[in-house]
């Protein structure tokens, strides 16, 4: 019973892994937490999870540059169903494109493209930085009991892009920031968060523990 | 919402926090982990630590202080002091700071912000900058870059180097007054107000604050998105709450999480 975090040359990989460990330790769960490059152990992984800093094609870049990765990952959630958890921009890689810089190709299983925040009050700052809460479009078992709303939790996020889903059933949670972001995608096994879980203390660490229950 | 941060400030140095941590319940408080324990607990919406060690020799001593701090602290933390290169920025995020702040290597060369937002992303990136006012009284406003602690001038106009840096591809702003600094009697309001209205990233108000209605009007009078403090919160004098719950009731979306 392994959760896989896929180390690609990006993302925060200490914190996540501590952040994916203490939330195994206080749901009382037994689960080991592997940092890895290698494809047998997305496969024989139990949950996935797919982080990432930077920019997307570089990103893109870096995964495809692990032999062997997207083929695991494309077997690992797609065909076997796995549960699968993207972070930031290991969420905005599940779109089809990414327009930063460049036009680079996503994995393209949440149909849409990553683009720069159109705040509709100019005078926001970009990136999109700090602590905001989460407006549910969808109800998802990875927010179960955490309060969302204005009233809700605080997640931390930190980006200039965001994903624009093709079909709007596929956003499941939106944060509000001079008009709707995309804050959680979700379809089927596959779930991406555009804000920092391992960096959201509260509600990233109940985040995290209810993707570990989730039997999608 | 997108809620003003409130960041206490560590200065760490051979590995120990410098000025101490006043807190209760602190066992040891010249330990930067334990004191980021207590911030974390507290609600603070970031942690920075600056490292003032002087010798590049006891880098390894710092990175080792970031890794335990990530270990048990899940909020964001920016490393300043002693970025020179981009291996510095990659140790520090691998260790498990989210942000650099780099300073002076950024005054010497303007390409290495270019750089290093090009390899680790704009998000990671903060540009330092202590500026100090030139202007004699009555003239316009105007700042200057100070580099070495604030003693050495650089005739670098503070505004238009912001500007400078944020076209480079600086994510954010850590902006220090060095005539306030030390001096408890509140922000450079002015100053933050020209560089936070000059540039689209966030900036964070530094430098001189003595009490809660500091931190309001840097937020409100000099429209910084986060406001950084240190001896006000280490010595007791006020709590995270109070600093929240002070600014909630002027009217600032804050996180009471």
């Amino acid at each position: 019973m392994t959760v896989a975090i896929i180390d690609y040359g990006s993302g925060n990989l200490h914190s996540a892994q501590k952040a994916f460990e203490r939330a195994v330790r206080e749901a009382g769960m037994n689960r080991a937490v592997r940092v890895t490059s290698r494809p047998e152990d997305v496969l024989a992984a139990e949950h996935v999870v797919l982080p990432g800093v930077g920019a997307f094609a570089d990103c893109r870049r870096g995964l495809d540059a692990v032999p062997g990765m997207v083929e695991a990952l494309t077997e690992a959630v797609q065909k076997q169903g796995k549960p699968f958890l993207g972070i930031c921009v290991g969420a905005q890689l599940l779109a089809t494109r990414g327009l930063e810089y460049e036009v680079v190709s996503g994995l393209g299983w949440i149909p849409g493209d990553v683009a720069p925040i159109k705040p509709n009050d100019p005078g926001l700052k970009i990136p999109h930085m700090g602590w905001n809460t989460l407006d549910v479009k969808r109800p998802h078992p990875v927010l179960d009991a955490i309060p969302t709303g204005r009233d809700g939790l605080h997640a931390y996020f930190v980006h200039s892009y965001q994903i624009y889903a093709d079909n709007p059933g596929d956003v499941a949670a939106t944060a509000d920031y001079g008009g709707p972001v995309t804050a959680i995608v979700a379809r089927a096994n596959i779930v991406g968060v555009q804000f920092h879980p391992e960096k959201s203390q509260t509600l990233g660490l109940a985040l995290i523990a209810n993707f570990l229950k989730w039997r999608p | 919402m997108l809620k003003a941060r409130v960041i206490p400030c560590l200065d760490v140095k051979d590995g120990r926090v410098v000025k101490g941590v006043n807190f209760v319940n602190l066992r040891d408080a010249g330990d930067p982990v334990e004191s980021a324990v207590a911030y974390d607990k507290a609600g603070a919406d970031e942690l920075c630590f600056l490292d003032i060690t002087a010798s590049h020799e006891d880098r390894g001593i710092l990175l080792d202080v970031v890794r335990r701090t990530a270990e048990v602290c899940f909020m964001p933390l920016t490393v300043g002091g002693g970025v020179r290169a981009t291996d510095d920025i990659r140790n520090l995020l691998l260790a498990g700071a989210d942000k650099a702040s780099i300073n002076s290597a950024a005054v010497a060369d303007r390409e290495f912000v270019r750089h290093a937002a090009e390899k680790f992303g704009s998000q990671c990136v903060v540009v330092a900058i202590d500026a100090k006012r030139v202007s004699g009284a009555g003239a316009s406003a105007r700042w200057e870059i100070f580099t070495h602690g604030g003693r050495r001038p650089t005739g670098i106009d503070a505004v238009a180097y912001a500007r400078e840096v944020t076209a480079l591809g600086a994510g954010e702003i850590l902006l220090t007054s060095m005539d306030r600094d030390g001096s408890k009697i509140g922000f450079d309001l002015e100053l933050t107000r020209a560089i936070a209205d000059a540039v689209p990233i966030p900036v964070i108000a530094s430098g001189g604050v003595g009490n809660l209605d500091h931190l309001v009007d840097g937020v409100k009078v000099g429209h910084a998105s986060a406001v950084l403090a240190a001896s006000i919160f280490h010595f007791g004098e006020y709590t995270i709450r109070e600093a929240k719950t002070r600014m909630a009731q002027a009217g600032i979306p804050v996180r009471m999480d």
